[in-house]
């Protein structure tokens, strides 16, 4: 064999892993990738029931209520709207009444949204990215509100 | 005042970063040996001032100093002393301090142990690494200064958070940091090497013991990342594809693939381009790691506060490092001489299809991690991308990799042969089939990975052992032969097999937990009890305790099995005042390999607590993969060639200019 035949078999199977990498790629984004929505698009939008999504904003105040066997409904607000949510299993710490949540999961015909992952906030100064933009677009989004990377120091 | 010495010593380290990074090369353009030499003295200063600085940042902590910001927001004084001392780097500013403390402690020790280098390339490589300190010394004192004072000083700080407060943050930054920033010594060197637009053997005998060196720590680094967020976050999950992980990942993966060309380039004067590509890249990913997580472009527990400005900062120093050496790259590399040839079956070969594997995975994380965020810029639409796609898309890949392991190491250097390596294999792959039959008849039904994967990780195994085998003629030669041949088995050779071993027992692992891992998610009384996998748990109470810093409501259980009482275990939850949250801390009992894990939930209503018990068979083997992987990588590093160093270059090249 050449030093160009050796070159040419070292290309193409680069040329095969990769192409075989590119289609496993697509494949894979077409059917597991998760779509972010605010209540407000979950209200506004006809989302396909039954499609797995994430929705997010603030737990409710007054909206939480824990039923037996460790089922929890509450609504995620963006102050616009509010999409109920059930969810049954344990909540994360710093899941709370009034502060940010994002759930994943799915919305039923009836329009609540059963979540199968609920996820608070790993610290309770910062607030999920998506549920921040969510607040904003609504325009129920105080700057300085919790978010304030800099500010407590100073108060 | 140790605070102003701290920020006083950091801005000295930046002034000699700057002399670091002009005065070598010019030494190098006109052969003056003086000024070459200038570097080993800057190196070594570099790392005693910033460790001053860190050891000032220290004793601020230590003493709970809290009119330094950093101090007041991220300390408490009843905090245990073990945690004043991590959270020296549980936040934005320490953590990069640290990164900078490591970047100069690897720089310094070029300086030291690199006498055997010839002298332009080493003050190249000098000058390179203190390209990259400057403009981190510059990002830290602009941006993210941790030695900025409170006026007035308040009287108590707001506290480490809680979920910080574990001895896993004392062992899991440093390592990885050490893993990220140890790869900017492969990246020096490569751009050394490209400036020279000289390149040979030795390069590679130099470069690659510090990048088994960093890729040991990364190695170890992420596992113990993974076994931390298991215990602690409570979920029993050891890896969730976070874009944070997969930031540590893609260096890793490169940083693999680094290690084994470097081998190729070394033993066969072969894959030179590829391999100074592969050390550009593999830092470049670790910088991307740290602007992912640093920047604040990505919420999770690392990100500690997010300024847009160090976002856009860190984004500069990505594009200058990242940019300028692909351009470097691009200018230079036709440069270099081709080297041996070899034939595609052969250990060459072998070493090339782990590379093409190993960086098209990365590839695929790379945009799995990076999309989101690109969708998001362009049509700010969120999306998110988790386990499933990782799966189907990282999973594939892996597969051929593992198992062309095993034959790589067997096949000869040129020219190998398949059929004769395929024949020794046959034991190994006999095994492998025996085990995934076995495996099917008891577990019948259900996933068919699980059997594929059990008769694949005993295949790479089997294969590793296999490889041992043949080196020293065990079960063929006598034995006092092969006990000799063992001992002059290069160690190199050992690590290779014991390395291939761990990933084999990783994987493993992770096939036992996601198929037979069980799961009890339930509401308790005092009195009532669960069972799970052949474990009874009876709930004997609860009871309030105070910590240092906290309060907790810990639950006794008593564990039996067969009606044999064989423990208790005591999950807790645990409220910190001071920042009004509170953390899980699950019980973890081992038997074995396999682990019982208990979390508790919330109270209910009724008086009921809620737990989560799950059994986790065979988990322990994922972390004690990574670390007979990082043994491996030990024993490889101890090797002879590696100790002794490349042969000493004429030295012509080191006599002072006339």
């Amino acid at each position: 064999m050449t030093r160009k035949q050796r070159r040419l078999i070292l290309i193409g199977a680069s040329v095969g892993v990769l192409a075989i990498a590119v289609g496993l790629v697509l494949s894979a984004m077409r059917d597991s990738i998760v779509f972010f929505h605010s209540p407000t698009e979950v209200a506004e939008q006809k989302l396909g029931v039954g499609k797995r999504i994430r929705i997010g904003g603030l737990v409710e105040p007054g909206s939480l209520q824990r039923g037996k066997a460790l089922n929890i409904s509450f609504k995620v607000t963006d102050g616009k709207n509010a999409v109920p949510v059930h969810y049954k299993g344990i909540v994360p710490d710093l899941f709370r009444e009034g502060q940010g949540v994002v759930a994943e999961g799915k919305l039923e015909p009836g329009g609540t949204f059963v979540a199968d992952t609920v996820l608070a906030k790993h610290d309770e100064r910062y607030m999920p990215r998506e549920v921040v933009d969510a607040l904003k677009k609504s325009g129920h989004w105080q700057e300085g509100a919790t978010e304030d990377p800099k500010g407590t120091a100073l108060r | 005042m140790i605070a102003e010495l701290g920020h006083y010593a950091l801005v000295l380290a930046l002034a000699l970063a700057l002399v670091q990074s002009i005065a070598p090369v010019v030494g190098a353009q006109t052969r003056d040996a003086a000024l070459m030499r200038l570097a080993n003295s800057t190196a070594l200063m570099q790392f005693g001032f910033v460790a001053l600085s860190f050891a000032a940042l220290t004793a601020c902590y230590v003493t709970s100093d809290f009119s330094v910001a950093t101090v007041f927001e991220n300390s408490h004084s009843q905090m245990p002393l073990v945690y004043k001392f991590t959270s020296v780097w549980g936040n934005h500013e320490g953590s990069m301090l640290l990164w900078v403390l490591i970047l100069s402690l690897f720089g310094g020790l070029v300086a030291l142990f690199g006498g055997n280098l010839p002298a332009t390339l080493k003050a190249y490589v000098l000058a390179v690494q203190s390209w990259i300190a400057a403009a981190f010394y510059l990002f830290i004192l602009l941006t993210s200064n941790p030695f900025l004072r409170l006026q007035p000083a308040p009287l108590e700080g707001r506290d480490l958070n809680p979920i910080l407060q574990d001895i896993g943050l004392a062992v899991h930054p440093p390592l990885l940091y050490l893993g990220y920033v140890g790869f900017s010594i492969a990246f020096s060197f490569a751009i050394a090497a490209l400036i020279e637009g000289r390149i040979d053997a030795a390069w590679a005998r130099w470069v690659r013991p510090w990048t088994l060196a960093a890729w040991m720590c990364l190695t170890l680094g992420i596992a113990m990342g993974s076994y931390w967020a298991y215990y602690e976050l409570g979920w029993g999950g050891f890896w969730f594809w976070d874009p944070v992980e997969n930031a540590s990942l893609m260096p890793w993966l490169a940083g693999t693939a680094l290690l084994h060309s470097a081998v190729v380039m070394e033993k066969r004067n072969a894959l030179k381009i590829w391999t100074i590509l592969l050390a550009v890249l593999t830092f470049s990913l670790s910088l991307i790691g740290t602007f992912l997580v640093r920047s604040g472009v990505l919420t999770s527990v690392h990100t500690f506060a997010s300024d847009p400005t160090r976002g856009v900062f860190i984004l500069a120093i990505l594009v200058l490092f990242i940019g300028g050496g692909l351009a470097l790259f691009a200018w230079r590399g036709p440069l270099l001489k081709q080297g041996g040839l070899f034939a595609p079956v052969s250990r060459e070969g072998a070493l090339v299809f782990n590379n093409l594997f190993l960086t098209t995975a990365c590839l695929t994380v790379f945009v799995g991690t990076l999309y989101p965020l690109a969708l998001e810029a362009i049509t700010g639409e969120k999306i998110s991308v988790g386990a499933p796609f990782f799966n189907l898309t990282f999973g594939p890949l892996f597969v051929p990799l593992m198992f062309a392991m095993p034959f790589g190491p067997l096949l000869a250097w040129k020219r190998g042969d398949l059929p004769g390596v395929a024949q020794r294999l046959m034991a190994a792959f006999g095994l492998g089939i025996v085990a995934a039959a076995i495996t099917f008849a008891v577990a019948g039904e259900g996933s068919i990975w699980a059997p594929f994967g059990i008769g694949l990780a005993l295949f790479v195994m089997a294969g590793a052992v296999t490889d041992l085998v043949e080196r020293t003629g065990l079960f063929r030669a006598p034995l006092a032969t092969v006990r000799l041949r063992a001992a002059g088995l290069p160690r190199s050779a050992w690590g290779t097999a014991v390395a291939h071993f761990g990933i084999a027992m990783t994987l493993l692992g992770i096939v036992f937990v996601s198929n037979w891992a069980g799961e009890r998610i339930v509401a308790l009384k005092p009195g009532e009890g669960v069972s799970l996998a052949g474990y009874d748990l009876t709930f004997n109470r609860m009871e309030r305790r105070g910590g240092p810093n906290y309060r907790e409501i810990a639950a006794e259980f008593t564990v039996r099995k067969g009606g044999v009482p064989i423990g208790t275990m005591a999950p807790s939850k645990r409220d910190f005042a001071s920042r009004d949250t509170s953390t899980t801390e699950a019980a973890l009992m081992t038997r074995g390999f396999s682990q019982l894990y208990l979390s508790l939930g919330d109270t209910e209503p009724d008086g009921s607590v809620a737990i989560r018990l799950y059994y986790k068979p065979m988990v322990l083997l994922i972390w004690l993969g990574p670390v007979v992987m990082m043994l491996g990588g030990a024993l490889s590093l101890s090797d002879r060639r590696l100790r002794v160093g490349a042969p000493k270059p004429a030295k012509s090249a080191l006599q002072p200019a006339e």
